[in-house]
């Protein structure tokens, strides 16, 4: 597959990092195994270790994000990586300057890795396509294409608290429809063997053509949440008020949003996950958002190392790596 | 000048003809076919042995990008690549740069194609100023300026009453019309709604988009009595409610683009930019539903639909890269494909692209018969080629059929007698 082909090298190793689907299992693990060594660094009196000293990382963001563009930020600054930050709605671009000519300006630049976050889907892969041969692309997210690091670390957080996937039944909740977040969950839950995936949401933000992407849609929170051992709860936007998706945010909290209530549905040991930034009472309530079930916080965390582990890999620049691959 | 073209099969549905014969061309019109007429003495020899000779093809949709998009192509770019297609008459749609909905934009086209002279043009004209879809056009003085039919190109007519008037106003006129089947509400979209769109996150046009506004569109084809041809269908469903209308007895008829006989959503497979078109490639039953109605008659004609891009236009991320696809030199090839694989037979897929566009534009193309205009078209059904960018001619290198081997290589063109196009290797 096209996709497959791009993300991999000659030898089947990562080169970059752009989307969950086209990868195998064990690509995955890799990712989580490695980022579990890195959780220590936070935790030390300094707080780096010299993987990638010398390499220049580049956040290219066509979309705001601070907290995104702070934790690769942060990832990078651990692995003693120099960071170069593109403010994008300021720069070349908002004056006609075609993205392959800003690419090239870059390029000359001599940067080893592109960070990306883009509104179009696909737009990661068409950096990666164009760019020149030595440059890593990683996909901060493109459109409502694909959040494949956001991803990561959810797994590597339900990995962390379940152990493992084969027994598990996980329920997404919100705009699926518009989610590059759930896309990517969806690929990673289920290669890395998920038995059961739900989604569930009103039918104008999950329909049910979702059923091809290989799991079962509900449209009713108390059968959704049946026994399941993990919620990702996803933020609406208020867009969604304005496309005639939704009436109102009161009513969408009165039928989706989580609360005690309606996690009582779930396992009593079930854990509740966001990818953040929260909307307290739209979504999900306060109780559960600071509750115990909640996890959102250990999320933050864990995406630090996940990112320094995707990194890592894709700079060929790991603890495992060859010698030779580390010239 | 007297040509005559030796030794190939002469294949014209429009009169019957499929057999090994000789064609002789004198004062620009077909002298005849078969036995030479007294007294001709050929000036040229084509050599056709081997070769299948049919009537020029008529291509229902094509866009030239002038006046304009120059950037993009040019009456003269592309209809020289026209005529190394086989095609010698073309309609372009009113959607220049002014909108041809003024007899001195329609006028200026004729000229541009009269002064490049590699094929005949024939401008559709606009069926609202400005393609705005709010004031009629002058739709006779469009038509006194040679504008063969009317449309609104893909912009939609979302007032349902100013549709109505408009299509009531060309009836007054006995004018055809050239109408886009789609729901602008429901068309914001890049690809298809379905499996690959939820893949890829894409925004997608679901198929009620095209089924919707072709319900619409027919209900008032049938109130005002006008005379109307639906462009491009690309849903299953559309092509029912076509042959329903047809079986009613109501005058309408449906083109497709030939590419939407090969390719489907998957085509656009990881983000590939040459299959982003309008509307969609949507899925293999849809794809197999156009191919059963062109058997069938319910789609009367295959257009290329033609949008020759410059390079740029395709080079950015998926939904940030213009529509369209440079399809000229590919239609030939692809009906000759659609008979090998048994789709149609040989006559049938010569006469979607000859005689059936030219019944539908009421024009006297299309056929050979004898006085007709020598608009010929002399090919190698078994010379196998490879679409890429040193092998189109036309400005536009944005096909979606970039690497594919297709058969069939036009040798000659003929353009009212002339030979526009020789292939020189």
């Amino acid at each position: 597959m096209k996709g497959a082909d791009l993300q991999l090298d000659a030898h089947g190793r990562l080169r970059h990092f752009l989307s969950i689907e086209g990868l195998r299992r064990a690509h995955l693990e890799e990712i989580l195994n490695l980022a579990e060594s890195f959780i220590g660094v936070g935790e030390q009196q300094v707080k780096k270790v010299p993987l990638l000293r010398g390499k220049t990382i580049v956040n290219l963001f066509f979309e705001n994000s601070t907290r995104t563009r702070t934790t690769f930020e942060l990832a990078a600054k651990r692995l003693s990586a120099d960071v170069l930050n593109m403010n994008i709605a300021t720069s070349a671009t908002s004056k006609g300057e075609s993205l392959l000519d800003m690419l090239r300006n870059l390029e000359a630049m001599h940067c080893d890795m592109f960070v990306v976050r883009h509104a179009d889907s696909g737009a990661a892969h068409f950096i990666a396509r164009h760019v020149a041969p030595h440059i890593s692309v990683i996909n901060a997210g493109d459109g409502r294409h694909a959040h494949p690091t956001q991803a990561m670390l959810d797994m590597f957080t339900i990995r962390r608290r379940k152990g493992a996937f084969h027994n598990l039944k996980v329920a997404i909740v919100g705009d699926v429809l518009h989610s590059r977040v759930a896309r990517s969950q969806i690929h990673a839950l289920s290669l890395l063997g998920t038995p059961e995936i739900r989604v569930i949401g009103p039918r104008t933000l999950v329909p049910r053509d979702l059923t091809n992407l290989g799991v079962h849609v509900f449209h009713d929170m108390a059968a959704g949440l049946a026994g399941v051992d993990v919620v990702i709860m996803l933020r609406l936007q208020r867009e969604r008020m304005q496309g005639a998706y939704l009436p109102t945010e009161g009513e969408y909290f009165d039928l989706f949003g989580l609360t005690p209530e309606k996690l009582a549905h779930a396992k009593p040991d079930v854990i509740v996950m966001h990818p953040g930034p929260i909307n307290r009472g739209v979504e999900i309530a306060s109780e559960v958002a600071d509750g115990p079930h909640s996890v959102i916080l250990e999320q933050v965390t864990n995406g630090i190392a996940v990112r320094m582990a995707v990194m890592s890999l894709v700079l060929g620049r790991h603890p495992g790596a060859h010698a030779e691959e580390a010239a | 000048m007297n040509i005559l073209i030796q030794g190939g099969r002469v294949i014209d549905p429009a009169n019957g003809v499929d057999t090994q014969a000789d064609v002789y061309i004198s004062g620009g019109r077909v002298a005849a076919v078969g036995e030479a007429p007294a007294d001709f003495r050929a000036e040229r020899v084509v050599d056709a042995r081997g070769r299948i000779v049919c009537p020029g093809l008529v291509d229902l949709h094509a866009r030239l990008r002038e006046p304009g998009l120059e950037h993009k192509g040019t009456v003269a770019s592309e209809t020289r690549a026209a005529a190394r297609a086989g095609i010698t008459t073309l309609c372009c749609p009113p959607d220049t740069d002014p909108v041809v909905d003024t007899p001195a934009a329609a006028q200026l086209i004729k000229r541009l194609a009269r002064e490049t002279g590699q094929a005949r043009v024939l401008p559709l004209g606009a069926l609202t100023q400005g393609l705005k879809g709010e004031q009629l056009a002058e739709m006779a003085a469009l038509h006194d300026a040679g504008c063969i039919a009317l449309g609104n190109a893909r912009r939609p007519i979302t007032n349902t009453l100013v549709m109505r008037r408009a299509l009531e106003y060309a009836a007054t006129l006995d004018l055809t019309v050239f109408l886009y089947p789609e729901d602008p509400w429901l068309a914001g979209g890049c690809v298809h709604e379905g499996v690959v769109g939820a893949r890829l996150g894409l925004s997608g046009i679901p198929e009620c988009a095209e089924v919707i506004g072709l319900a619409r569109d027919l209900r008032l084809v049938e109130q005002s009595g006008v005379r109307a041809h639906f462009c491009q269908l690309s849903t299953a469903s559309a092509v029912e409610l076509v042959a329903e209308a047809r079986a009613r007895g109501l005058p309408v008829s449906a083109d497709v683009a030939a590419h939407q006989l090969y390719l489907t959503e998957m085509d656009v497979g990881s983000f590939n930019s040459l299959c982003h078109v309008r509307p969609p490639l949507r899925t293999q039953r849809d794809r197999d539903a156009l191919r059963a109605g062109l058997a069938s008659g319910a789609i009367s004609a295959v257009c290329s639909d033609h949008q020759p891009h410059d390079a740029d236009a395709k080079l950015a991320p998926f939904p940030a890269t213009e529509p369209g696809a440079s399809t000229l030199e590919t239609l030939l090839p692809l009906m000759l494909r659609l008979a090998d694989e048994g789709v149609l037979g040989l006559d049938a897929a010569i006469a979607k692209v000859t005689c059936e566009p030219a019944r539908i534009l009421g024009h006297d193309s299309g056929t050979l018969a004898v006085g007709a205009g020598a608009d010929v078209c002399v090919f190698d059904p078994e010379r196998w080629w490879t679409v890429s960018e040193h092998t189109l001619t036309s400005r536009g290198k944005n096909s979606p059929f970039l690497g594919w081997e297709l058969k069939g290589r036009v040798t000659h063109t003929l353009l009212a007698g002339e030979v526009v196009f020789e292939l020189n290797d």
